[in-house]
């Protein structure tokens, strides 16, 4: 390595983050419990710094660093930048929550922003090693946010089945990228791309690698049938850390896929277009269906991330910039969906209650026609039904399947027409659980008078994150072209 | 002032009128609604007359584009004005009876709250048929066909809070949609097959190529392409000038108002499918089979109506009946060929029945809103106006000699006599026993109301209700008919002036018009008659030329006859023998049965077609949607969709170890799938 030609600007960012975090994590020893908010304070100003980082180091290209092992493009940039915004809004969400709860410590902070360094390194990977670190870095975080109430059982057994089961994954993870560097002869995504251009590598190898890759891929996403433990997480974590753990990493996932399948393996679309399809279809088919059945509402909206992340694959598999595009607004859509939803939930919750049945959110037109207002958006923005950005972005991935033509699937080719229609289809079927959650608010009665107190910042913060939707919805092209600008940018180098 | 804007004034005047008493009434109060929607309509009346006088000496045809409303591939929807010598007669029978229609009402609706809406209504109406009669193209002639159409529903159901009238004006309104669909039919066969242009002017100058063509509605089966248009036109007709079948709205369309049964089920609406057939003129003489078609309906509704009339009790309904039998004489007119004697006998009856209805809406105030005439009697003293406009009515109703009615109903005759349509024979059977039919209940009616014993004495206090006025609270102090002291009164000058002033036409211009209108050339170029083909005209013209020769010739024909017989036999049964109809009615029992139930079309319809499709609807309910579409789809899905949820609930274990199983089957299955490909295919 050469030291003198190190530039380090493109992680700049990251490494102020690992610093600030580094110092929260020692300052925080010497805070009293009744000033904890101090930590809470520097921890969102760590995120708006990293922020304004981010848009100073902005450049319309690719630059990389680190030898060739971090790599900072615009497609990264966007993310990060909506990364921290997410961060910022989950902390801003969770803080009575975890307060009301004894979370209301240093770790949950220092865990959050570790977990926040570890998709930064994700995003920012142009090798598999540094990829695989990111995501080892984001993982443990979590593993240990799951747990952070040591005492409660749900949230232990959660722990661990995520940690068993990520570590299944991540161990058919290394085991594909083994394989593709036993194929290739090198861990760089831009080398590998290239031997696989050359023809020279072994064909069976590389599609042996491929398989488990993806299948580590869809674990991380949460698809069919790597997604078993997504429901159970769900449910089983506290609200604030499904949160954090349902709302930016799938960003993360989404770059990590583009960065393996698309810049690494992207001359294999065709083998991998097929696996993608088999495991979209049937994450939307399990994930609407099941949903169905749930009466526990962390557990429904955990099996309707599952449908998600099976039409944000939809996007993805069209293997084109156009479907790129449309799979990243859909995850950007889909995460601000998310954080609204459960925000409300968190608005919900209280000291010694839990807002998570469907019944609790009973008659919450009467109790707070806001509140109530704004889980409408969320459903209707989930549902996909116009004019909210949920809508828009269903259709974006599905017009680009249906541009597709026809995709191999192993056993020969099938029209994509196929495809369309069948998403269509689930996403009518995932419309009832969704309209259920409004004829609940809407035309049952309430349960309970319990006053919903929320603090200031939340509530605005909140409202403008739902009525984002809303906005979106109506004008999508802005975020729409920003995604096709950083995907034709970013893909344009490697 | 140009011909356009004067056109254009005299649609536009009722229209200014109807808007502001509609939408600012509230604000203007009682007084100045009616004056602005009356002067409105005369503003209309009068210049409808300077029109008229211009094309009695000679004036230019206008036919002109005013407002193209939209363009779509080369179809041009636009508001036109074709005013010729047909335009014009109509517009004056119009303007003019709406006129003393509005004065009228002054008095008749007085006490209703919803005044300022009614005149809103009435002039609205004079707008629409106005819209109607100067159309230059089918679509702007559908719009006024529509728009009265919704006028007349409104003005039936102007009482809304009783049921019998939202009965009634539902009836109307469906009863329409049947004729309107098949006008509407017959307009799309006019665009698809005579040239692409739905301008009169247009279609006309298109039919020498399309005259032979034949259509094929039922494959391999040809039909005359102009008959199919004619016949389907002419249901729309038979809907709205209420021929047999779809007659059955009418009668119930007496419960609205009396002014809007003389306005629009009496003198204008109702005759729209005579003129529009008149208009069609060449059209429908291209088709025999139209025309026997007419003929046949027209006969029918003529002599079966009438009889109806005869046992009718309520005063309007046996008018309401009386217009039925006169709108069938029109359309066997029109089956003749005899378009002018038609609209000849359009003009006659929309004075002389307008004149009837607003004297038996007299009679109605006059006998604080009784309708029943076997309640009333001897009312001749207390009502003398409405008494003597009545008789003059009758008089002009039955075809007596010199009297307006005479000479366009025995014109009718005359041509029906000499057609050489197969369905003359019939025709001519009908209208003449019409003239007795008709004589016997007009003068039935007339003795039953005006002469004879004084019979609300005896029922003081009538149980039924029949009254015409709006509020039915049962606090309302406003009871029906007459108290046991109380004596009818002559209607207040607003109601017996249109009385008066209608009544003139209704004797007198027969005389004056039979000559021009049939015998002369007033219709020369706008009403076309193949008069070698069809002669019905032919033999009335001879005669139409010398009006006081074709009255005194009258006394020496069967109508004369007939219609005296009629009106003595009406006095022997009403006025000398009481005890004769009475036992006529029990020996035929069954036809009075008969008769007294309308022939049981209201019962078949109601059987056949409100039954049937409800039937349909509960086929399509139970069947179809219950069963197959919300069973086997809807639910069917849903219940596969929810056993298949709980499949997946089940997997869902909670076991790691099944978790990871899951994992790798997933990761097995691909690279089965993969692999296979890769080695084998």
């Amino acid at each position: 390595m050469n030291w003198a030609d190190l530039n380090l600007m493109p992680a700049l960012p990251e490494i102020f983050l690992l610093a600030a975090l580094s110092f929260i994590l020692v300052l925080d020893l010497f805070i009293p419990d009744e000033k904890r908010d101090v930590t809470y304070g520097l921890s969102l100003l760590t995120l708006a710094a990293c922020a304004a980082l981010q848009l100073a180091t902005f450049e319309p290209f690719a630059t990389t660093t680190f030898s060739g092992m971090f790599v900072d493009d615009p497609m990264a940039d966007i993310i990060k930048v909506a990364m921290y915004g997410v961060t910022a809004a989950v902390l801003v969400y969770t803080r009575q929550y975890v307060a009301d709860r004894g979370m209301f410590r240093g770790e949950y902070y220092t865990l959050s922003l570790f977990a926040l360094l570890g998709m930064n390194v994700m995003v920012s990977s142009s090798h598999f090693l540094t990829l695989y670190i990111g995501l080892e870095l984001l993982s443990l975080a979590l593993y240990a946010l799951i747990a952070l109430r040591r005492d409660s059982a749900a949230g232990t057994e959660a722990a661990m089945k995520y940690f068993v089961l990520g570590a299944l994954a991540s161990g058919m993870l290394l085991y594909g990228m083994s394989m593709v560097y036993g194929a290739t002869g090198s861990l760089a995504i831009s080398e590998i791309a290239a031997a696989i251009a050359s023809g020279h590598s072994n064909a069976v190898l590389l599609v042996f690698g491929l398989v488990f890759l993806v299948a580590g891929l869809a674990f991380k996403l949460g698809a069919v049938p790597f997604h078993m433990w997504v429901p159970d997480v769900y449910q089983g974590s506290p609200t604030a850390v499904t949160l954090m753990l349902g709302a930016a990493p799938k960003l993360a996932a989404f770059v990590f896929i583009i960065r393996i399948l698309v810049q690494g393996m992207g001359e294999l679309s065709g083998d991998w277009q097929g696996m993608l399809v088999l495991i979209a279809a049937l994450s939307m088919m399990i994930g609407n269906v099941a949903a169905i059945a749930q009466t526990n509402i962390k557990r429904m909206l955990a099996y309707s991330t599952i449908s998600h992340m099976g039409f944000l694959l939809l996007g993805l598999l069209a293997a084109n910039e156009q479907g790129y595009a449309s799979a990243m607004f859909y995850a950007m859509v889909y995460v601000l969906t998310t954080l609204a939803g459960f925000g409300v939930l968190l608005a919900l919750s209280h000291a010694g209650f839990e807002c998570e049945k469907l019944e609790d959110l009973k008659g919450l037109n009467q109790r707070n026609s806001w509140y109530a207002f704004l889980m409408l958006l969320v459903m209707f923005s989930m549902a996909g039904i116009p004019p909210l950005a949920g809508f828009y972005a269903k259709f974006a991935v599905i017009k680009s399947v249906v541009d597709l033509g026809a995709v191999n699937m192993g056993f020969g080719m099938v029209s994509a027409l196929y495809l369309a229609v069948f998403a269509v289809m689930m996403s009518l079927v995932g419309a009832f659980y969704y309209l259920r959650v409004v004829k609940n608010m809407y035309f049952d009665d309430k349960q309970s008078d319990a006053p919903i107190v929320v603090r200031g910042e939340m509530k605005v913060l909140l409202s403008v994150n739902a009525l984002a939707l809303l906005v979106l919805g109506v004008l999508p092209q802005g975020l729409i072209e920003l995604c096709i600008e950083a995907m034709r940018q970013s893909l344009a180098v490697l | 002032m140009d011909m356009k804007s004067l056109y254009l004034l005299i649609a536009l005047s009722p229209l200014a009128g109807a808007i502001i008493a509609g939408l600012f009434g509230w604000a203007i109060g009682r007084r100045a609604a009616h004056v602005v929607t009356i002067a409105g309509v005369a503003v209309s009346a009068v210049l409808s007359l300077k029109v008229l006088y211009g094309f009695l000496n000679g004036g230019a045809v206008f036919n002109e584009t005013v407002y193209t409303w939209l363009t779509v591939g080369g179809m041009e929807f636009s508001v036109g004005f074709l005013v010729d010598s047909l335009t014009a007669l109509m517009l004056v029978v119009v303007t003019s009876v709406s006129l003393m229609v509005h004065i009228y009402t002054i008095g008749y609706m007085s006490e209703d709250p919803g005044y300022q809406r009614f005149f809103s209504y009435i002039s609205l109406f004079t707008f629409s048929m106005l819209m109607l009669v100067m159309s230059n193209n089918f679509v702007q002639l559908f719009f006024g066909w529509e728009a009265v159409g919704l006028v007349s529903y409104l003005l039936i159901g102007f009482w809304f809070k009783r049921p019998t009238a939202t009965y009634a004006n539902l009836k109307a309104f469906l009863v329409n949609r049947v004729g309107d669909f098949g006008f509407l039919l017959g307009i799309g066969l006019v665009l698809a097959h005579f040239g692409g242009s739905l301008n009169y002017a247009d279609v006309f100058a298109a039919l020498p190529q399309v005259k032979d063509q034949t259509i094929q509605i039922i494959p391999g089966v040809d039909w005359s392409l102009m008959t199919v248009t004619c016949i389907l036109l002419f249901v729309g007709a038979m809907g709205k000038s209420a021929q047999f079948p779809l007659h059955v709205w009418l009668p119930d369309s007496m419960e609205g108002p009396t002014p809007i049964s003389a306005l629009i089920h009496a003198a204008t609406m109702v005759t729209a499918g005579i003129f529009m057939v008149s208009r069609m003129s060449p059209m429908f003489e291209l088709s025999d089979t139209a025309l026997n078609f007419v003929m046949i309906t027209g006969s029918i509704t003529a002599l079966f109506m009438g009889f109806l009339g005869i046992v009718q009790n309520d005063i309007k309904r046996v008018v309401a009946y009386s217009t039925l039998s006169q709108l069938g004489y029109m359309t066997v007119a029109l089956g003749a060929s005899a378009y002018s004697v038609a609209m000849f006998h359009v003009m006659t009856h929309a004075f002389f029945k307008a004149l009837l209805f607003l004297a038996a809406g007299s009679v109605i105030i006059g006998m604080h809103h009784e309708q029943d005439m076997r309640k009333m009697g001897g009312l001749r003293k207390y009502m003398p106006i409405t008494w003597i406009t009545s008789l003059l009515g009758s008089l002009a109703l039955i075809g007596t000699p010199f009297f307006s009615g005479f000479y366009s109903k025995d014109s009718i005759i005359l041509a029906v006599e000499h057609s050489n349509l197969a369905a003359s024979g019939f025709a001519t059977f009908a209208v003449l026993a019409g003239v007795f039919v008709t004589a016997f209940y007009s003068f039935r009616m007339y003795f039953l109301v005006f002469h004879g014993k004084e019979r609300w004495m005896d029922a003081a206090h009538p149980a039924s209700h029949h009254g015409d006025h709006a509020d039915e609270e049962p606090d309302h102090d406003h009871h029906h008919g007459l108290g046991p002291n109380d004596k009818p009164h002559e209607s207040p000058w607003v109601v017996t002036l249109p009385l008066v002033l209608l009544a003139i036409p209704s004797v007198i211009i027969g005389y004056f018009a039979v000559g021009p209108l049939v015998g002369g050339d007033f219709f020369n170029g706008v009403i076309f008659t193949n008069l070698a083909a069809h002669p019905g005209l032919a033999a009335v013209m001879p005669h139409a030329e010398h009006a006081f020769e074709m009255g005194m010739h009258a006394f020496v024909t069967l109508p004369f006859w007939l219609a005296l017989a009629g009106v003595v036999t009406a006095w022997v049964f009403y006025m000398k023998a009481p005890q004769i109809p009475a036992a006529i009615k029990k020996t035929f029992a069954p036809v009075n049965t008969l008769l007294e139930n309308k022939y049981y079309l209201d019962e078949i319809y109601f059987a056949v077609f409100a039954k049937g499709s409800r039937a349909l609807g509960t086929f399509f309910w139970k069947i179809c949607d219950m069963l197959l579409i919300d069973g086997l789809i809807v639910n069917g899905s849903a219940k596969l969709v929810g056993s298949f949820s709980r499949v997946v609930r089940r997997l869902q274990t909670g076991f790691i170890y099944s978790y990871a199983t899951t994992m790798i089957v997933g990761v097995l299955a691909l690279i089965t799938i993969w692999f296979s490909q890769l080695i084998f295919g």
